[in-house]
């Protein structure tokens, strides 16, 4: 009996240690005809090559480090707008296929048949190479509310300039301090003694009014700067001032987030439906206002359901974000794993950080969903 | 014309609610008509925003109007429990009902009646619509890639072989059916292998060789996409297994191998074996970049598919195993005749959710320099003589996709269907 549980196991290794053993042996091999040293020396070297749209101060001169930091922070910056805009649409489409309203759910459902049977590189490509270059030239664009231009360099909105903006920041963080301990207390007054505080609305209040007296007393000023129309020679033109977005990311937002959006819909129909209707109808029958079933019995059932699935679809969400490559937003792939190792020729280890940038952003996320979920489910007795 | 209330319309007067409904209703929907095409605005004499919404106003009186309840005609019954329950429902349907007037007017235009269907050259279209000459004159391109124009017979021949050897499993005779598992699963694989090596690769029995970076199309798409698909199932399930293994090696190698690939992009995989893969081999040796893509999408769609395995795998009750092993059967014995029929039945929508991921990402093998649909499609683009046609590419490549994905989809439900069982 212990030999039928040795062997397997034994074998098991044995073929990993010889692939394993196989691959590093031929890469040391291989590097050494080349006269390639492995190491990260390189990180610290002069990157020389410049990035078009960057969050932090970039150029040529930094090290390869920075702009790998470069190409980290705008996977994130498109995850993150991805994640919220395709959360929001997912909600409102997927709460839409549930519509008893007949041409509602019809057209909810056209739409997550059709974005998503069709593959997400395309939809970028569609955006980018097609939709977003019939925009007209910079000359030409038509002004949208009042402040914006969508031209075909990319959408020029206004920019907010702060004034004492770290005063604003501190101000938010202690607005959401006070939120917290006030619901807390609000919940032990309930406990205990059954009073009950319109929690939301001094919540708001507190969320709006903080913030707002920095204004009076803190310094605190902003200003907005506008995009102005710009020649730069006979027949180019580009805006100044304002914040410039560049059609890369709009592209790649837009098909991310439509993409995306639909499973997010599908996961949000099959958590309602998972609820049964004795559900509601208990929750209606012992006195619970329509607002207050949907509150306290539906959504916290629905999103146990929903959550887990959903987690999933942000990870690939991240991970699909590499597809920015094929159209030069200059992603982490873009940055890091395209021009980066051109230049250096270590392709194992641009390649391996690259890969275990996004596993360590996989992994967060998944730890933290599941400590999350863990927080949510039901605690049966 | 007896208590006629216009706030609540009811039975007794149902004609003239009907008419006024109708009339106001098409009022609306040829005011907003007017207004987006003609660019001509009826309600000119009121102020802007009210002008603005004058469509949404008056199609709501209609639909207020014809709100009546048990009129006994079927289909104003079915209309007003459909999309005219109350006012909210209303504006919303007329919302979407505009929606729809908004945009299918503009994409008939382009798609149909402004497109140009006739002639060989870019000058043909100059009606404004869709070119879809440009698709016309590279379809060959889209669908075989640069496989020469005389040996595409060969592409062909494949197809249809293997599509018929697929098809074949069908007719089997009933006592042969237990040998139909062996045909798909391994039979198949290797005749569809020799015939792509021989008949579509070439260089022997007199067939021309022609390199497989000439490969390339749609054709491209589905060869990847049968491979990746046939080989990754049983990986699949191998890891899946061995991921509920109880030896602890077996355990954690599976677990870390399917987290390892399900934690990174497609497409850096997809450079690792572009760019890393040739150094972990000996030196001079080469792999196709055919055969090191397919390898790539194989092992990265395996660790998807073990996870989905696997939670086939855990819904079964216990009982299962017990009564398995009190019967007296092995490990091997136990999983292939009790454990995965069961489980597998269970994973029929996560197993084809799956498949349609993977024909969805072969469009990235454009990473490694392999032009299929959408890669040949971003070539022809940049084809000086046809500039300018890339919105007729995209949408052609679009419905080729979404016809093959919702096909799938569709089919694998029908699949869960007829193999549902009451447990």
């Amino acid at each position: 009996m212990k030999f039928k549980k040795i062997l397997p196991q034994f074998l098991t290794l044995l073929f990993i240690v010889l692939i394993f053993g196989f691959f590093t042996m031929n890469a040391q091999e291989n590097m050494d005809t080349r006269g390639i040293e492995f190491g990260f020396g390189f990180l610290t070297k002069e990157a020389s090559f410049d990035i078009q749209f960057s969050l932090i101060d970039y150029d040529g001169s930094m090290s390869y480090a920075r702009a790998y930091l470069v190409g980290l922070l705008n996977t994130l910056l498109v995850s993150f707008i991805g994640i919220i805009l395709s959360t929001l649409l997912g909600a409102v489409i997927g709460v839409a296929r549930l519509s008893p309203n007949y041409l509602i759910d019809k057209t909810a459902s056209f739409y997550v048949e059709f974005f998503r049977n069709v593959p997400l590189l395309l939809q970028i490509f569609f955006w980018y190479f097609a939709a977003l270059r019939a925009l007209p030239m910079p000359e030409d664009a038509p002004l949208i509310f009042g402040s914006s231009f969508m031209t075909i360099k990319g959408l020029y909105t206004p920019a907010p300039i702060w004034n004492n903006f770290d005063i604003f920041m501190i101000s938010l963080v202690v607005a959401m301090f006070v939120i917290y301990f006030f619901n807390k207390f609000a919940k032990k007054k309930q406990e205990e003694e059954g009073i009950q505080y319109p929690k939301f609305i001094i919540s708001l209040g507190i969320f709006i009014i903080l913030p707002l007296l920095t204004f009076i007393i803190g310094g605190v000023d902003l200003s907005w700067s506008f995009p102005e129309l710009k020649q730069l020679a006979k027949t180019s033109f580009t805006y100044e001032g304002g914040m410039g977005i560049p059609p890369e990311l709009i592209a790649l937002t837009l098909a991310l987030t439509l993409y995306t959006a639909t499973f997010i819909a599908e996961n949000v129909r099959a958590g309602i439906q998972g609820i049964g209707k004795g559900q509601k109808e208990a929750a209606a029958s012992i006195g619970l206002t329509p607002n207050q079933v949907l509150k306290l019995v539906i959504l916290p059932q629905a999103l146990r359901i929903i959550i887990p699935p959903t987690t999933n679809q942000y990870l690939n969400l991240t991970k699909n974000s590499s597809l920015a490559a094929a159209i030069a937003y200059p992603d982490l792939v873009l940055v890091f794993a395209g021009t980066a190792m051109m230049q250096t020729g270590r392709a194992i280890e641009i390649v391996g950080i690259t890969m275990a940038t996004y596993l360590t952003i996989s992994l967060a996320i998944s730890v933290f969903m599941n400590w999350y979920n863990k927080r949510i489910a039901i605690q049966e007795k | 014309m007896s208590n006629l209330n216009f706030l609540k319309p009811n039975k007794d007067n149902l004609n003239l609610f009907l008419v006024l409904g109708t009339l106001f209703f098409a009022l609306g929907i040829i005011d907003f008509c007017l207004n987006n095409f003609y660019e001509k605005n009826i309600t000119n004499f009121l102020p802007g925003y009210i002008s603005f919404f004058t469509p949404l106003i008056f199609s709501m009186i209609g639909l207020h109007f014809i709100r009546i309840e048990f009129t006994g005609i079927k289909f104003l019954d079915e209309l007003n429990k459909n999309i005219n329950t109350n006012n909210f429902n209303a504006s919303l349907s007329i919302c979407i009902i505009i929606l729809i007037i908004f945009s299918v007017a503009p994409l008939l235009n382009w798609f149909v009646l402004d497109a140009t269907f006739i002639g060989d050259n870019k000058e043909a279209c100059t009606d404004g619509g869709a070119c879809w000459v440009y698709i016309k004159t590279w379809f060959n391109r889209f669908m075989y890639g640069m496989y020469p124009n005389a040996e595409q017979w060969r592409v062909n021949a494949t197809f249809i072989i293997v599509l018929g050897l697929i098809g074949a499993g069908y007719f089997f005779p009933l006592n042969y059916k237990k040998y139909l598992t062996f045909y798909y699963v391994i039979f198949l694989p290797i005749i569809s292998f020799l015939l792509i090596y021989y008949l579509i690769s070439g260089g022997e029995f007199g067939l021309e060789w022609v390199e497989t970076g000439a490969w390339g199309g749609l054709s491209l798409t589905f060869i990847v996409s049968f491979f990746s698909l046939i080989f990754c199932f049983p990986i699949g399930m191998m890891l899946a297994l061995g991921r509920r293994s109880d030896l602890a090696v077996v355990k954690y190698s599976s677990l870390s191998f399917i987290e390892f690939w399900r934690g990174v992009p497609l497409i850096t995989v997809l450079f690792m074996s572009a760019v890393m893969f040739p150094m972990f081999l000996p030196d001079g040796t080469y792999v196709d970049k055919l055969i090191r893509v397919i390898v790539a999408i194989t092992l990265f769609e395996a660790a998807y598919t073990a996870e989905v395995i696997r939670g086939g795998l855990q819904a079964l009750p216990r009982g299962q195993y017990d009564a398995a092993k009190s019967l007296g059967m092995g490990y091997w014995r136990l999983h292939l005749l009790v454990i995965l029929p069961q489980a597998l039945k269970l994973v029929i929508p996560g197993i084809a959710n799956t498949f349609l991921a993977l024909v969805k990402d072969t469009p990235l093998i454009f990473v490694v320099g392999l032009l299929e649909l959408v890669g040949m499609l971003n070539l022809a683009k940049t084809n000086p003589k046809w500039l300018g046609f890339s919105m007729e590419g995209y949408v052609f490549a679009g419905i080729i996709f979404w016809i093959i994905c919702y096909s799938m989809s569709k089919y694998s439900q029908k699949l869960e269907l007829k193999f549902k069982t009451d447990r």
